[in-house]
Protein backbone atom coordinates (compact mmCIF):
# COMPACT_ATOMS: atom_id res chain seq x y z
CA UNK A 1 0.00 0.00 0.00
CA UNK A 2 1.38 3.51 -1.02
CA UNK A 3 1.38 6.40 1.53
CA UNK A 4 0.75 9.54 -0.99
CA UNK A 5 1.28 13.13 0.24
CA UNK A 6 -0.37 16.00 -2.03
CA UNK A 7 1.86 18.85 -2.05
CA UNK A 8 -1.01 21.44 -3.44
CA UNK A 9 -3.51 20.78 -0.76
CA UNK A 10 -1.19 18.56 1.68
CA UNK A 11 -3.44 16.08 2.49
CA UNK A 12 -1.84 12.56 2.97
CA UNK A 13 -3.86 9.05 2.15
CA UNK A 14 -3.46 5.86 0.49
CA UNK A 15 -2.87 5.11 -3.08
CA UNK A 16 -6.72 4.88 -3.38
CA UNK A 17 -7.21 7.84 -2.62
CA UNK A 18 -4.86 9.46 -5.94
CA UNK A 19 -4.60 8.17 -8.64
CA UNK A 20 -1.56 7.55 -10.89
CA UNK A 21 -1.51 9.31 -14.24
CA UNK A 22 1.65 7.54 -15.69
CA UNK A 23 4.87 9.26 -16.96
CA UNK A 24 5.89 12.52 -16.10
CA UNK A 25 7.11 15.43 -18.56
CA UNK A 26 6.27 14.52 -21.74
CA UNK A 27 5.92 17.12 -24.49
CA UNK A 28 3.18 16.68 -26.75
CA UNK A 29 5.32 17.20 -30.29
CA UNK A 30 2.20 18.89 -32.31
CA UNK A 31 1.56 21.74 -29.79
CA UNK A 32 5.13 23.31 -31.10
CA UNK A 33 4.80 22.16 -34.78
CA UNK A 34 1.12 20.06 -35.86
CA UNK A 35 2.15 20.61 -39.55
CA UNK A 36 5.55 18.80 -39.13
CA UNK A 37 5.57 15.81 -36.84
CA UNK A 38 7.39 13.00 -37.71
CA UNK A 39 5.30 9.47 -37.13
CA UNK A 40 8.39 8.16 -34.88
CA UNK A 41 7.39 11.97 -32.52
CA UNK A 42 4.22 10.67 -32.74
CA UNK A 43 4.84 7.49 -31.33
CA UNK A 44 6.92 8.26 -29.15
CA UNK A 45 4.63 10.36 -27.61
CA UNK A 46 1.24 8.00 -27.23
CA UNK A 47 3.41 5.14 -26.71
CA UNK A 48 7.03 5.12 -25.54
CA UNK A 49 7.22 5.37 -22.09
CA UNK A 50 10.40 5.03 -19.77
CA UNK A 51 9.91 2.00 -17.99
CA UNK A 52 13.05 1.72 -15.21
CA UNK A 53 13.44 -0.48 -12.73
CA UNK A 54 14.35 2.65 -9.75
CA UNK A 55 13.91 6.13 -9.87
CA UNK A 56 10.79 6.79 -12.08
CA UNK A 57 9.22 10.31 -12.31
CA UNK A 58 5.04 10.34 -12.57
CA UNK A 59 1.59 12.44 -12.65
CA UNK A 60 -0.40 11.70 -9.71
CA UNK A 61 -4.28 13.49 -9.10
CA UNK A 62 -5.25 14.02 -5.53
CA UNK A 63 -8.79 12.37 -6.57
CA UNK A 64 -10.16 12.65 -3.66
CA UNK A 65 -9.12 15.77 -2.06
CA UNK A 66 -7.98 18.92 -4.02
CA UNK A 67 -8.40 16.98 -7.36
CA UNK A 68 -5.02 18.49 -8.32
CA UNK A 69 -2.27 16.62 -10.93
CA UNK A 70 1.24 16.99 -9.50
CA UNK A 71 4.49 15.39 -10.01
CA UNK A 72 5.88 12.57 -7.66
CA UNK A 73 9.88 11.01 -7.83
CA UNK A 74 8.98 7.27 -6.75
CA UNK A 75 11.49 4.32 -6.41
CA UNK A 76 9.41 1.39 -8.92
CA UNK A 77 11.52 -1.38 -7.19
CA UNK A 78 11.19 -0.09 -2.90
CA UNK A 79 8.28 1.77 -3.71
CA UNK A 80 9.68 5.44 -2.15
CA UNK A 81 9.08 8.15 -2.66
CA UNK A 82 11.67 10.91 -3.08
CA UNK A 83 10.21 14.21 -3.87
CA UNK A 84 6.52 15.35 -4.39
CA UNK A 85 6.27 18.90 -6.61
CA UNK A 86 4.10 20.83 -8.29
CA UNK A 87 2.10 20.02 -11.68
CA UNK A 88 4.57 22.94 -13.89
CA UNK A 89 7.93 22.50 -11.67
CA UNK A 90 10.79 20.08 -12.78
CA UNK A 91 11.91 17.57 -9.85
CA UNK A 92 14.17 19.11 -6.98
CA UNK A 93 17.79 18.78 -8.17
CA UNK A 94 18.74 16.86 -5.86
CA UNK A 95 16.61 13.89 -6.89
CA UNK A 96 17.43 14.77 -10.41
CA UNK A 97 21.06 14.01 -9.79
CA UNK A 98 19.50 10.28 -8.10
CA UNK A 99 17.92 9.69 -11.85
CA UNK A 100 19.48 7.04 -14.07
CA UNK A 101 19.44 6.33 -17.77
CA UNK A 102 16.77 7.30 -20.11
CA UNK A 103 15.61 9.88 -17.14
CA UNK A 104 19.30 11.26 -16.74
CA UNK A 105 19.60 11.80 -20.38
CA UNK A 106 16.25 13.40 -20.48
CA UNK A 107 17.18 16.03 -17.16
CA UNK A 108 20.27 16.66 -18.72
CA UNK A 109 18.68 17.89 -21.89
CA UNK A 110 15.60 19.23 -20.39
CA UNK A 111 17.35 21.76 -17.78
CA UNK A 112 19.74 22.80 -20.12
CA UNK A 113 17.62 24.22 -22.45
CA UNK A 114 14.88 25.71 -20.48
CA UNK A 115 14.68 29.58 -20.01
CA UNK A 116 14.77 30.50 -16.74
CA UNK A 117 12.27 33.52 -16.90
CA UNK A 118 9.27 31.21 -17.08
CA UNK A 119 10.27 28.98 -14.96
CA UNK A 120 10.44 31.35 -11.69
CA UNK A 121 7.14 32.98 -12.51
CA UNK A 122 4.50 30.31 -12.91
CA UNK A 123 6.60 28.46 -10.07
CA UNK A 124 6.34 30.73 -7.26
CA UNK A 125 3.33 29.79 -5.58
CA UNK A 126 3.51 26.17 -5.83
CA UNK A 127 7.40 26.09 -4.76
CA UNK A 128 6.86 27.68 -1.65
CA UNK A 129 4.48 24.29 -0.34
CA UNK A 130 7.26 22.00 -2.03
CA UNK A 131 10.01 23.56 -0.08
CA UNK A 132 8.57 22.95 2.83
CA UNK A 133 7.42 19.58 2.22
CA UNK A 134 11.37 19.02 0.67
CA UNK A 135 12.16 18.78 4.38
CA UNK A 136 10.16 16.11 5.74
CA UNK A 137 9.50 13.87 2.81
CA UNK A 138 7.15 11.32 3.01
CA UNK A 139 8.20 7.34 2.76
CA UNK A 140 5.88 5.55 1.17
CA UNK A 141 5.31 2.11 3.50
CA UNK A 142 5.16 -1.30 2.84
CA UNK A 143 2.07 -2.59 4.46
CA UNK B 1 16.53 -39.47 -21.91
CA UNK B 2 14.32 -42.02 -19.96
CA UNK B 3 10.68 -41.85 -21.23
CA UNK B 4 8.32 -41.11 -18.48
CA UNK B 5 5.54 -44.27 -18.60
CA UNK B 6 3.43 -45.92 -16.12
CA UNK B 7 6.17 -48.26 -16.46
CA UNK B 8 8.92 -46.47 -15.50
CA UNK B 9 7.00 -44.79 -12.78
CA UNK B 10 6.26 -48.93 -11.12
CA UNK B 11 9.92 -49.69 -11.56
CA UNK B 12 11.48 -46.55 -9.86
CA UNK B 13 8.20 -46.79 -7.18
CA UNK B 14 9.76 -50.50 -6.59
CA UNK B 15 13.69 -48.51 -6.01
CA UNK B 16 11.53 -46.17 -3.71
CA UNK B 17 12.16 -43.08 -6.03
CA UNK B 18 15.96 -43.11 -5.59
CA UNK B 19 17.17 -43.62 -9.29
CA UNK B 20 14.96 -40.68 -10.90
CA UNK B 21 17.72 -39.15 -13.65
CA UNK B 22 17.99 -35.11 -13.61
CA UNK B 23 14.99 -33.93 -15.88
CA UNK B 24 17.68 -31.25 -17.37
CA UNK B 25 21.59 -31.16 -16.92
CA UNK B 26 22.90 -27.71 -15.30
CA UNK B 27 25.68 -26.73 -18.15
CA UNK B 28 28.25 -24.27 -17.71
CA UNK B 29 27.98 -21.86 -20.51
CA UNK B 30 30.03 -21.84 -23.63
CA UNK B 31 31.64 -19.26 -25.54
CA UNK B 32 29.65 -19.13 -28.23
CA UNK B 33 25.98 -19.94 -29.58
CA UNK B 34 23.73 -19.67 -32.78
CA UNK B 35 21.40 -18.67 -31.06
CA UNK B 36 20.91 -17.47 -26.97
CA UNK B 37 17.65 -16.64 -25.79
CA UNK B 38 17.19 -14.30 -22.73
CA UNK B 39 14.38 -15.69 -19.80
CA UNK B 40 13.82 -19.16 -19.54
CA UNK B 41 10.11 -18.40 -18.74
CA UNK B 42 7.25 -20.53 -20.62
CA UNK B 43 7.89 -18.39 -23.87
CA UNK B 44 12.22 -18.28 -23.79
CA UNK B 45 11.28 -22.22 -23.38
CA UNK B 46 9.41 -22.50 -26.21
CA UNK B 47 11.14 -20.50 -28.61
CA UNK B 48 13.69 -22.88 -27.87
CA UNK B 49 11.75 -26.19 -28.11
CA UNK B 50 10.11 -25.23 -31.69
CA UNK B 51 13.58 -23.62 -32.83
CA UNK B 52 15.11 -27.04 -32.10
CA UNK B 53 12.53 -29.18 -33.18
CA UNK B 54 10.80 -27.08 -36.82
CA UNK B 55 14.07 -25.32 -37.61
CA UNK B 56 16.75 -27.86 -36.82
CA UNK B 57 18.65 -25.54 -34.37
CA UNK B 58 20.55 -26.85 -31.18
CA UNK B 59 23.74 -24.65 -30.89
CA UNK B 60 21.19 -22.82 -28.48
CA UNK B 61 21.58 -21.57 -25.01
CA UNK B 62 18.16 -19.86 -22.74
CA UNK B 63 19.66 -18.32 -20.09
CA UNK B 64 17.79 -17.13 -17.50
CA UNK B 65 18.75 -15.04 -14.33
CA UNK B 66 17.09 -16.53 -11.72
CA UNK B 67 15.40 -20.36 -11.99
CA UNK B 68 13.53 -21.22 -15.35
CA UNK B 69 9.55 -20.61 -14.80
CA UNK B 70 10.26 -18.36 -12.27
CA UNK B 71 9.00 -15.34 -13.35
CA UNK B 72 5.41 -14.61 -14.82
CA UNK B 73 5.20 -18.90 -15.84
CA UNK B 74 5.11 -19.57 -12.33
CA UNK B 75 2.88 -16.70 -11.12
CA UNK B 76 -0.33 -16.81 -13.35
CA UNK B 77 -3.58 -18.69 -12.89
CA UNK B 78 -3.38 -21.19 -15.63
CA UNK B 79 -6.48 -19.95 -17.93
CA UNK B 80 -6.15 -21.15 -21.55
CA UNK B 81 -8.28 -19.67 -23.96
CA UNK B 82 -8.61 -18.03 -27.37
CA UNK B 83 -11.77 -15.84 -27.47
CA UNK B 84 -10.28 -12.41 -28.19
CA UNK B 85 -11.88 -9.78 -30.69
CA UNK B 86 -9.73 -9.45 -33.72
CA UNK B 87 -8.50 -11.65 -35.97
CA UNK B 88 -4.55 -11.35 -35.61
CA UNK B 89 -5.29 -12.18 -32.05
CA UNK B 90 -7.75 -15.37 -32.76
CA UNK B 91 -4.83 -16.80 -34.95
CA UNK B 92 -2.23 -16.44 -32.67
CA UNK B 93 -4.59 -17.34 -29.05
CA UNK B 94 -5.90 -19.94 -31.06
CA UNK B 95 -2.60 -21.69 -32.52
CA UNK B 96 -1.83 -21.76 -28.78
CA UNK B 97 -4.94 -23.21 -27.39
CA UNK B 98 -4.88 -25.87 -29.96
CA UNK B 99 -1.00 -26.97 -29.27
CA UNK B 100 -1.68 -27.64 -25.77
CA UNK B 101 -4.39 -29.72 -26.60
CA UNK B 102 -1.14 -32.46 -27.56
CA UNK B 103 1.93 -30.67 -25.74
CA UNK B 104 1.57 -33.49 -22.84
CA UNK B 105 1.70 -36.35 -25.20
CA UNK B 106 4.30 -34.39 -27.32
CA UNK B 107 6.96 -33.14 -24.20
CA UNK B 108 6.38 -36.63 -22.20
CA UNK B 109 5.08 -34.65 -19.57
CA UNK B 110 2.19 -34.09 -18.24
CA UNK B 111 1.28 -30.19 -18.29
CA UNK B 112 -2.19 -31.45 -16.85
CA UNK B 113 -4.13 -29.41 -19.74
CA UNK B 114 -7.72 -29.62 -18.84
CA UNK B 115 -10.12 -28.04 -21.06
CA UNK B 116 -13.04 -27.72 -18.48
CA UNK B 117 -14.42 -24.58 -20.29
CA UNK B 118 -14.13 -20.57 -19.56
CA UNK B 119 -17.48 -18.64 -18.71
CA UNK B 120 -16.90 -15.23 -19.15
CA UNK B 121 -20.40 -13.43 -17.75
CA UNK B 122 -21.96 -10.97 -18.92
CA UNK B 123 -23.15 -8.85 -15.98
CA UNK B 124 -24.58 -5.60 -17.74
CA UNK B 125 -26.70 -4.98 -21.21
CA UNK B 126 -23.56 -3.15 -22.57
CA UNK B 127 -21.05 -6.61 -21.85
CA UNK B 128 -23.44 -9.06 -23.03
CA UNK B 129 -24.11 -6.63 -26.10
CA UNK B 130 -19.58 -6.61 -26.27
CA UNK B 131 -19.45 -10.31 -25.90
CA UNK B 132 -22.22 -11.00 -28.52
CA UNK B 133 -19.95 -8.84 -31.12
CA UNK B 134 -16.80 -11.29 -29.74
CA UNK B 135 -19.05 -14.28 -30.77
CA UNK B 136 -19.87 -12.78 -34.43
CA UNK B 137 -16.23 -12.15 -35.01
CA UNK B 138 -15.03 -15.67 -33.41
CA UNK B 139 -17.78 -17.64 -34.80
CA UNK B 140 -16.58 -15.77 -38.22
CA UNK B 141 -12.94 -17.42 -37.77
CA UNK B 142 -14.43 -20.72 -36.69
CA UNK B 143 -13.72 -21.04 -33.24
CA UNK B 144 -16.02 -22.84 -31.21
CA UNK B 145 -17.82 -20.63 -28.83
CA UNK B 146 -21.05 -19.64 -28.22
CA UNK B 147 -23.49 -17.68 -26.19
CA UNK B 148 -25.32 -19.21 -23.39
CA UNK B 149 -27.99 -17.61 -21.34
CA UNK B 150 -28.59 -17.28 -17.38
CA UNK B 151 -29.92 -20.62 -16.61
CA UNK B 152 -27.21 -22.45 -18.40
CA UNK B 153 -24.77 -20.44 -16.23
CA UNK B 154 -26.45 -21.25 -13.41
CA UNK B 155 -26.76 -25.11 -14.38
CA UNK B 156 -22.41 -25.05 -15.50
CA UNK B 157 -21.61 -23.09 -12.36
CA UNK B 158 -24.41 -23.84 -9.64
CA UNK B 159 -22.16 -21.69 -6.63
CA UNK B 160 -23.30 -18.67 -8.88
CA UNK B 161 -25.09 -16.13 -7.48
CA UNK B 162 -28.16 -15.53 -10.01
CA UNK B 163 -30.37 -13.59 -7.95
CA UNK B 164 -31.77 -10.93 -10.19
CA UNK B 165 -31.72 -8.21 -7.07
CA UNK B 166 -27.55 -8.52 -7.50
CA UNK B 167 -25.79 -5.60 -8.14
CA UNK B 168 -24.94 -6.69 -11.25
CA UNK B 169 -27.13 -10.14 -12.35
CA UNK B 170 -25.63 -12.27 -14.37
CA UNK B 171 -27.31 -11.46 -17.94
CA UNK B 172 -25.65 -14.55 -19.61
CA UNK B 173 -22.17 -15.84 -20.15
CA UNK B 174 -19.79 -15.95 -23.38
CA UNK B 175 -18.48 -20.05 -23.06
CA UNK B 176 -15.84 -21.37 -24.49
CA UNK B 177 -16.01 -24.97 -23.71
CA UNK B 178 -12.57 -26.02 -25.31
CA UNK B 179 -11.00 -23.48 -22.75
CA UNK B 180 -9.56 -24.33 -19.95
CA UNK B 181 -6.31 -24.36 -17.35
CA UNK B 182 -3.21 -26.14 -17.49
CA UNK B 183 -0.10 -26.34 -14.96
CA UNK B 184 2.08 -23.81 -15.25
CA UNK B 185 5.28 -25.36 -13.89
CA UNK B 186 4.75 -28.35 -15.85
CA UNK B 187 4.82 -26.66 -19.15
CA UNK B 188 8.01 -24.69 -18.42
CA UNK B 189 9.47 -27.88 -16.81
CA UNK B 190 8.64 -30.06 -19.83
CA UNK B 191 10.28 -27.25 -22.51
CA UNK B 192 13.19 -27.33 -20.09
CA UNK B 193 13.63 -31.47 -20.60
CA UNK B 194 12.79 -31.31 -24.10
CA UNK B 195 14.77 -29.05 -25.25
CA UNK B 196 18.14 -30.63 -22.97
CA UNK B 197 17.48 -33.78 -24.31
CA UNK B 198 17.78 -31.82 -28.00
CA UNK B 199 21.24 -30.45 -27.08
CA UNK B 200 20.16 -27.24 -26.10
CA UNK B 201 21.95 -25.60 -23.06
CA UNK B 202 19.80 -24.41 -20.32
CA UNK B 203 21.97 -21.76 -17.83
CA UNK B 204 20.14 -20.65 -14.57
CA UNK B 205 21.38 -18.11 -12.41
CA UNK B 206 23.00 -16.20 -14.85
CA UNK B 207 21.80 -12.85 -15.57
CA UNK B 208 22.62 -10.68 -18.49
CA UNK B 209 24.19 -7.32 -17.07
CA UNK B 210 24.82 -5.79 -21.04
CA UNK B 211 24.48 -6.27 -25.01
CA UNK B 212 27.31 -6.76 -27.44
CA UNK B 213 26.65 -4.71 -30.72
CA UNK B 214 28.78 -4.03 -33.49
CA UNK B 215 27.28 -1.54 -35.71
CA UNK B 216 23.82 -2.03 -36.03
CA UNK B 217 24.26 -5.65 -35.64
CA UNK B 218 24.12 -7.72 -32.17
CA UNK B 219 27.37 -10.38 -31.24
CA UNK B 220 26.30 -11.70 -28.37
CA UNK B 221 25.59 -10.64 -24.51
CA UNK B 222 27.55 -10.15 -21.22
CA UNK B 223 26.27 -11.92 -18.17
CA UNK B 224 27.17 -12.62 -14.98
CA UNK B 225 29.26 -15.56 -15.87
CA UNK B 226 30.84 -14.24 -18.71
CA UNK B 227 30.65 -13.06 -22.24
CA UNK B 228 28.67 -15.26 -24.53
CA UNK B 229 28.79 -14.88 -28.24
CA UNK B 230 25.87 -15.52 -30.14
CA UNK B 231 25.03 -15.21 -34.31
CA UNK B 232 21.09 -14.35 -32.75
CA UNK B 233 19.78 -13.05 -29.58
CA UNK B 234 16.31 -13.30 -28.75
CA UNK B 235 14.82 -11.69 -25.50
CA UNK B 236 11.79 -13.15 -24.10
CA UNK B 237 11.90 -11.22 -20.64
CA UNK B 238 7.94 -9.76 -19.96
CA UNK B 239 8.12 -7.30 -17.44
CA UNK B 240 12.09 -6.73 -18.11
CA UNK B 241 11.81 -6.03 -21.73
CA UNK B 242 12.47 -2.82 -21.19
CA UNK B 243 15.97 -2.78 -18.95
CA UNK B 244 17.22 -5.35 -20.91
CA UNK B 245 16.55 -3.67 -24.76
CA UNK B 246 17.79 -0.43 -23.19
CA UNK B 247 21.16 -2.37 -22.94
CA UNK B 248 21.14 -2.55 -27.06
CA UNK B 249 20.13 1.25 -27.32
CA UNK B 250 16.15 -0.26 -28.21
CA UNK B 251 13.35 2.04 -26.93
CA UNK B 252 10.37 -0.34 -26.36
CA UNK B 253 6.67 0.90 -25.55
CA UNK B 254 5.56 -1.29 -22.68
CA UNK B 255 5.43 -0.57 -19.14
CA UNK B 256 5.71 -2.75 -16.48
CA UNK B 257 3.10 -2.97 -13.51
CA UNK B 258 2.71 -5.55 -10.84
CA UNK B 259 -0.47 -8.20 -11.38
CA UNK B 260 -1.33 -10.33 -8.48
CA UNK B 261 -3.53 -13.60 -7.97
CA UNK B 262 -4.00 -15.35 -4.79
CA UNK B 263 -5.39 -18.77 -3.68
CA UNK B 264 -8.12 -19.91 -0.54
CA UNK B 265 -7.22 -22.84 1.60
CA UNK B 266 -8.23 -26.03 -0.10
CA UNK B 267 -11.81 -27.12 -0.03
CA UNK B 268 -13.51 -30.33 -1.89
CA UNK B 269 -14.70 -29.53 -5.69
CA UNK B 270 -17.35 -26.23 -6.24
CA UNK B 271 -16.60 -25.20 -9.54
CA UNK B 272 -15.52 -27.54 -12.44
CA UNK B 273 -14.88 -24.38 -14.79
CA UNK B 274 -13.37 -20.83 -15.31
CA UNK B 275 -15.56 -18.28 -14.27
CA UNK B 276 -14.65 -14.31 -15.57
CA UNK B 277 -16.18 -11.94 -13.83
CA UNK B 278 -15.21 -8.65 -16.07
CA UNK B 279 -17.67 -6.21 -15.12
CA UNK B 280 -16.76 -6.39 -11.55
CA UNK B 281 -12.94 -7.49 -12.02
CA UNK B 282 -12.39 -10.60 -10.51
CA UNK B 283 -12.23 -14.48 -12.26
CA UNK B 284 -11.93 -17.55 -10.25
CA UNK B 285 -11.42 -21.62 -10.94
CA UNK B 286 -10.18 -24.38 -8.93
CA UNK B 287 -7.07 -26.19 -8.93
CA UNK B 288 -6.78 -29.97 -8.57
CA UNK B 289 -5.93 -29.43 -4.81
CA UNK B 290 -8.89 -27.62 -4.01
CA UNK B 291 -7.59 -24.43 -3.32
CA UNK B 292 -9.80 -21.71 -5.42
CA UNK B 293 -7.23 -19.84 -7.38
CA UNK B 294 -8.15 -16.23 -8.03
CA UNK B 295 -6.95 -13.42 -9.93
CA UNK B 296 -8.19 -9.72 -10.96
CA UNK B 297 -7.46 -6.55 -11.95
CA UNK B 298 -3.42 -5.58 -12.06
CA UNK B 299 -1.98 -2.42 -9.48
CA UNK B 300 -2.62 1.24 -11.40
CA UNK B 301 1.17 1.99 -11.66
CA UNK B 302 4.40 0.99 -12.38
CA UNK B 303 6.19 -1.39 -10.38
CA UNK B 304 8.97 -3.75 -9.82
CA UNK B 305 8.81 -5.52 -6.67
CA UNK B 306 6.79 -8.54 -7.88
CA UNK B 307 4.48 -8.29 -4.27
CA UNK B 308 1.54 -5.70 -5.44
CA UNK B 309 -0.48 -4.37 -2.71
CA UNK B 310 -3.49 -4.57 -1.00
CA UNK B 311 -6.57 -2.52 -2.43
CA UNK B 312 -5.85 -4.94 -5.91
CA UNK B 313 -6.79 -8.23 -3.61
CA UNK B 314 -9.80 -6.17 -1.38
CA UNK B 315 -11.21 -5.03 -4.60
CA UNK B 316 -10.88 -8.95 -6.21
CA UNK B 317 -12.53 -10.56 -3.56
CA UNK B 318 -15.22 -8.32 -2.57
CA UNK B 319 -16.22 -8.65 -6.74
CA UNK B 320 -16.18 -12.10 -6.30
CA UNK B 321 -17.90 -12.87 -2.75
CA UNK B 322 -20.52 -11.27 -4.65
CA UNK B 323 -20.59 -13.44 -7.31
CA UNK B 324 -20.18 -15.99 -5.19
CA UNK B 325 -21.52 -15.41 -2.07
CA UNK B 326 -20.46 -19.75 -0.96
CA UNK B 327 -16.86 -18.24 -0.64
CA UNK B 328 -17.34 -15.24 1.28
CA UNK B 329 -15.85 -17.26 4.93
CA UNK B 330 -12.88 -19.03 3.11
CA UNK B 331 -9.38 -18.17 4.17
CA UNK B 332 -7.26 -16.73 1.51
CA UNK B 333 -3.39 -18.95 1.59
CA UNK B 334 -1.48 -17.41 -0.65
CA UNK B 335 -0.98 -14.30 -2.39
CA UNK B 336 1.62 -13.04 -5.15
CA UNK B 337 2.52 -10.73 -7.71
CA UNK B 338 3.89 -10.80 -11.30
CA UNK B 339 5.58 -8.12 -12.82
CA UNK B 340 4.05 -8.13 -16.83
CA UNK B 341 4.64 -5.47 -19.56
CA UNK B 342 1.49 -3.75 -20.98
CA UNK B 343 1.49 -2.15 -24.54
CA UNK B 344 -0.68 0.63 -25.27
CA UNK B 345 -3.29 -1.94 -27.22
CA UNK B 346 -3.17 -4.85 -25.10
CA UNK B 347 -1.41 -6.76 -27.70
CA UNK B 348 2.12 -8.54 -27.05
CA UNK B 349 5.00 -7.45 -29.61
CA UNK B 350 6.60 -10.10 -31.74
CA UNK B 351 9.37 -10.05 -34.28
CA UNK B 352 12.73 -7.88 -35.50
CA UNK B 353 14.31 -4.83 -34.08
CA UNK B 354 16.30 -2.23 -35.62
CA UNK B 355 19.62 -4.43 -34.55
CA UNK B 356 20.10 -6.91 -37.15
CA UNK B 357 20.06 -10.14 -35.27
CA UNK B 358 18.48 -8.87 -32.03
CA UNK B 359 14.24 -10.18 -31.86
CA UNK B 360 11.49 -9.35 -29.45
CA UNK B 361 8.59 -11.34 -27.95
CA UNK B 362 7.14 -9.25 -25.21
CA UNK B 363 4.01 -7.18 -24.16
CA UNK B 364 2.18 -10.04 -23.30
CA UNK B 365 0.53 -7.87 -20.38
CA UNK B 366 -1.86 -9.83 -18.31
CA UNK B 367 -2.24 -12.55 -20.85
CA UNK B 368 0.87 -14.49 -21.51
CA UNK B 369 0.50 -17.61 -19.82
CA UNK B 370 -2.17 -18.94 -22.59
CA UNK B 371 -0.51 -18.21 -25.83
CA UNK B 372 2.97 -19.37 -24.82
CA UNK B 373 2.96 -22.49 -27.23
CA UNK B 374 1.64 -20.04 -30.38
CA UNK B 375 4.26 -17.57 -29.08
CA UNK B 376 7.08 -19.80 -29.21
CA UNK B 377 6.25 -21.45 -32.74
CA UNK B 378 6.25 -17.95 -34.64
CA UNK B 379 8.63 -16.51 -32.97
CA UNK B 380 10.89 -19.55 -33.34
CA UNK B 381 9.97 -19.69 -36.92
CA UNK B 382 10.94 -15.67 -37.03
CA UNK B 383 14.26 -16.47 -35.95
CA UNK B 384 15.25 -19.07 -38.11
CA UNK B 385 13.81 -17.25 -40.87
CA UNK B 386 14.64 -13.51 -39.99
CA UNK B 387 11.53 -12.45 -41.10
CA UNK B 388 8.14 -12.59 -39.15
CA UNK B 389 5.82 -15.48 -39.41
CA UNK B 390 2.61 -14.68 -40.93
CA UNK B 391 0.71 -15.23 -37.97
CA UNK B 392 3.53 -12.74 -35.91
CA UNK B 393 3.67 -10.39 -38.73
CA UNK B 394 0.86 -7.73 -37.26
CA UNK B 395 2.18 -7.44 -34.04
CA UNK B 396 5.81 -6.39 -35.50
CA UNK B 397 6.80 -3.17 -33.26
CA UNK B 398 6.39 -1.02 -36.37
CA UNK B 399 2.82 -1.34 -35.58
CA UNK B 400 3.29 1.62 -33.10
CA UNK B 401 4.80 3.67 -35.48
CA UNK B 402 2.50 2.94 -38.39
CA UNK B 403 -0.99 3.23 -36.22
CA UNK B 404 -2.21 -0.48 -37.40
CA UNK B 405 -2.70 -1.06 -33.74
CA UNK B 406 -4.24 -4.97 -32.47
CA UNK B 407 -6.76 -3.33 -29.73
CA UNK B 408 -7.57 -5.87 -27.35
CA UNK B 409 -8.57 -3.64 -24.46
CA UNK B 410 -12.08 -4.41 -24.62
CA UNK B 411 -11.88 -8.58 -25.12
CA UNK B 412 -8.84 -8.63 -22.95
CA UNK B 413 -10.76 -7.02 -20.28
CA UNK B 414 -9.66 -7.96 -16.32
CA UNK B 415 -9.29 -11.53 -17.42
CA UNK B 416 -6.44 -11.51 -20.09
Amino acid sequence: MLIVHCPVCGVEGDETDFHCGGQAHIARPATSDPANIADAAQRDYLFMRFNPKGLHFERWRCDRGCGKWFHAARDTVTQEFKAYYGITEMPPADVIKQATGQWAEFFKQATAGRPAARKTAVKKPVAKKTAARKTAPAKAKKS
Amino acid sequence: MKRYSIFSLARNALNYHKDWERAWRSPDPKQEYDVVIVGAGGHGLATAYYLAKNHGITNMAVIEKGWLGGGNTGRNTTIIRSNYLQDPSIAIYELARSLYETLSQELNYNMMFSPRGVLMLCQTEHELRAFRRTAHANRLAGLDCRMIDAAEVKRIVPIINDSPDARYPILGAYYQPRGGTGRHDALAWGYARAIDNMGVDVIQNCEVTGMLRSGGKITGVETRRGTIRAKKVAVVTSGHTSNIMEMAGVRMPVESVCLQALVSEPIKPVIDCVVMANTVHGYMSQSDKGELVIGGGADPYNNYSQRGSFPAIEHTVSALVETFPIISRLRMLRQWGGIVDMTGDRSPIIGLTDVAGLYVNCGWGTGGWKSIPGSGFVFADTIANDRPHPIAAPFGLNRFTEGRFIDESVSAAVAH
